[in-house]
């Protein structure tokens, strides 16, 4: 029981992750971008390139899968994201999904279509026998750095002049540009650091999560779920979010197999039914 | 009794024409739904290719009809393509084989789970209904992909049996009766399809579409009209689902998958949302270009067709038909 909901808070940290940085384009700025799953997908198959073709130790493939998808956020929020900021969100559902379908055909075309393998290090081998609760030493890996990263985050988005500046560019950015805050760097940053994160938690996920060319779509409904009941762009509700939904979906699959997605699908629903603005929300844009 | 006055002369001076105009059916699409049948002729050996396009296009004009038209964003149209698609094909397994039967079971069914999700998918703004419509599709193919005991999951439904329509033509290999009568329900609902669109409830749909905010100031009911053709299209895409399952005569999970409506996004951008011959036009060129594609790796397939997505959203936003008619406008 204990160790269904640690697994749990495990795989939720890996949402957190991959989702926080959509919190911040989907929720704040409002644009749907469907295709984020695409930068952790990206930086899971990194992460397995690194590993194996170029022999580097997994603590070092894993911060530069993040850096690459960090940087191909750059370059796509420079060329093609940024033109559909202000666009129909139909507009944007439509270029996601397209982004979305050449990401996978992409990835197919590279990688094929098996379940990309990835060895750990030994030191994250294991586990530690409590009473009760066996703790996998790399699911506490992932607790841990979860837990650093939010924390980092939370205090870069309140107290860094960097986070002052995003919180004023989201808040209002016809105001924000009034005072010479650069709207369009701040957000090609907070674009990158969220594809950078999502890039990271694609990179630890795949031992968890699993790697193919599906993922993206696999899981875009869980990311989501994340933003729309943690509520827009705020972090600690994407963290109680992304847990909660850890939690229930570990459980689900340990405790009724046979029910599938389903259940995930119905809190989504019964949420957005309840709370159209999300847990801690604050307003929905538009 | 200024009031009165008021009301009487703005409707002495309201000009009717231009609707009355767009509703008169115009000399090239009379041409367009006469080339049709000619299909029959030209090309006898790919009778089920075109009874395929049929049904897609009727299945595109349901998207159309929601989302080109009313403006609610819905990725979950698979929901009641496949809802049609189980209810003809469950009859036709239990002894009701009668295809029109069926067709309107089928009809009704999506239409009884399109109101009533309708409450559900209207609340929201546009990131809400995206997610509540996927949400309801991706339960339904969770809950068709494990009642296999009554959907028969990936392998479909066993025994079905499809009688002749109207007792006389039964469906062959060749497909010759599923052309005629996917043809003939294709043209028949894309009719009440275009008087629909040109009725009142159609025009202030597309009011609700320009500004939701304003319409009420002109009495009109945005909820209930909206309620209403969300019902309709689910209606449409509930008959689409059953031609699919009857003309086929089978039924398996994959009508409800996600990548179905990623298509008929696709399809219905390519051709032009908001006209319904854009939804035809759209079909038609979408799937033939697939079929003569087929040899090439599926994946690759997948692969083009998102950067041609992201190329439309970028250069092309009124697709096909929305493309040639400014072109048209341009030389006159």
């Amino acid at each position: 029981m204990l160790t269904v909901i640690f697994d749990g808070i495990a795989s939720g940290m890996l949402l957190f992750l991959i989702s926080v940085g959509l919190s911040v384009t989907l929720g704040l700025m409002g644009f749907v971008n469907l295709a984020h799953g695409a930068f952790a997908m990206l930086g899971g198959y990194v992460c397995v390139m690194l590993l194996n073709q170029a022999q580097l130790p997994f603590l070092a493939a894993v911060p530069l899968a993040a850096v690459v998808a960090g940087l191909a956020g750059i370059v796509l929020e420079r060329t093609l994201y940024r033109r559909l900021y202000g666009a129909a969100h139909l507009d944007q559902v439509l270029f996601s999904i397209g982004l979305l379908l050449m990401a996978i055909g992409a990835a197919h075309f590279f990688f094929g279509d098996q379940q990309q393998p990835v060895v750990l290090p030994h030191f994250l081998h294991g586990q530690i026998n409590l009473p009760g609760l066996d703790i996998g030493i790399y699911r506490l890996f992932l607790v841990v750095t979860g837990l650093a990263i939010a924390a980092g985050l939370e205090l870069l988005v309140r107290r860094t002049p960097f986070g002052a500046r995003l919180r004023a560019a989201v808040d209002n950015a016809t105001a924000a540009r009034g005072v010479g805050i650069d709207v369009g760097s701040v957000f090609t940053l907070a674009f990158a650091l969220g594809s950078a994160l999502a890039g990271l938690g694609g990179a630890l996920g795949i031992e968890v999560l699993g790697l193919d060319p599906g993922f993206p779509l696999k899981y875009i409904v869980y990311f989501l779920i994340v933003v729309a009941v943690g509520g827009s762009g705020s972090i600690k509700g994407s963290l109680f979010a992304a847990i909660i939904l850890g939690i229930a979906d570990v459980a689900g699959k340990y405790y009724v197999p046979q029910a599938g997605a389903f259940a995930i699908y119905a809190v989504m629903i019964a949420m957005l039914i309840v709370r159209p603005e999300g847990l801690f929300g604050r307003r929905l844009a538009r | 009794m200024a009031g009165a006055w008021l009301a009487e002369s703005t409707v002495a001076r309201f000009d009717r024409s231009g609707v009355a105009r767009a509703a008169r059916w115009h000399p090239a699409e009379w041409a367009f739904w006469l080339l049709a049948p000619a299909a029959y002729f030209a090309f006898p050996h790919h009778l089920v290719f075109v009874s395929q396009i049929a049904i897609t296009a009727l299945f595109c004009v349901s998207l159309d009809l929601i989302l080109g038209y009313a403006g609610i964003l819905s990725l979950g149209q698979t929901a009641f393509f496949g809802v049609g698609a189980y209810t003809a094909g469950l009859l036709a397994s239990h002894g009701v084989g009668d295809p029109l039967l069926g067709l309107l079971a089928a009809g009704a069914c999506a239409a009884i789970l399109g109101f009533t999700t309708g409450f559900l998918v209207l609340r929201g703004a546009d990131l809400t209904r995206l997610m509540v419509t996927l949400g309801i599709a991706m339960m339904l193919y969770e809950a068709a992909n494990k009642l296999t005991s009554l959907t028969g999951g990936v392998d479909g439904i066993q025994g079905m049996k499809v009688e002749p329509l109207l007792g006389r033509f039964g469906f062959d290999l060749y497909g010759r009766t599923a052309f005629w009568y996917s043809l003939v329900m294709l043209f028949t609902l894309f009719w009440v399809a275009r008087r629909l669109v040109h009725s009142p409830l159609g025009l202030s749909l597309r009011g609700i579409h320009a500004n939701a905010a304003r319409m009420p100031a002109l009495g009109t009911p945005v909820d209930w009209r909206l309620s209403a053709i969300y019902t309709i299209g689910a209606a449409y895409a509930g008959v689409a689902g059953a031609l699919l399952a009857q003309t086929t005569q089978f039924v398996a999970v994959d009508v409800l998958a996600f990548p179905r409506s990623a298509d008929l996004l696709l399809i219905l951008v390519l051709g032009g949302a908001g006209t319904l011959y854009g939804a035809v036009v759209g079909t038609i060129v979408f799937l033939t270009a697939r079929h003569l594609l087929s040899d090439v790796d599926p994946q690759y397939w997948q692969f083009w067709m998102g950067a041609l997505l992201v190329l439309i959203v970028m250069f092309a936003r009124d697709g096909l038909v929305g493309s040639v008619l400014r072109l048209v406008r341009r030389i006159r």
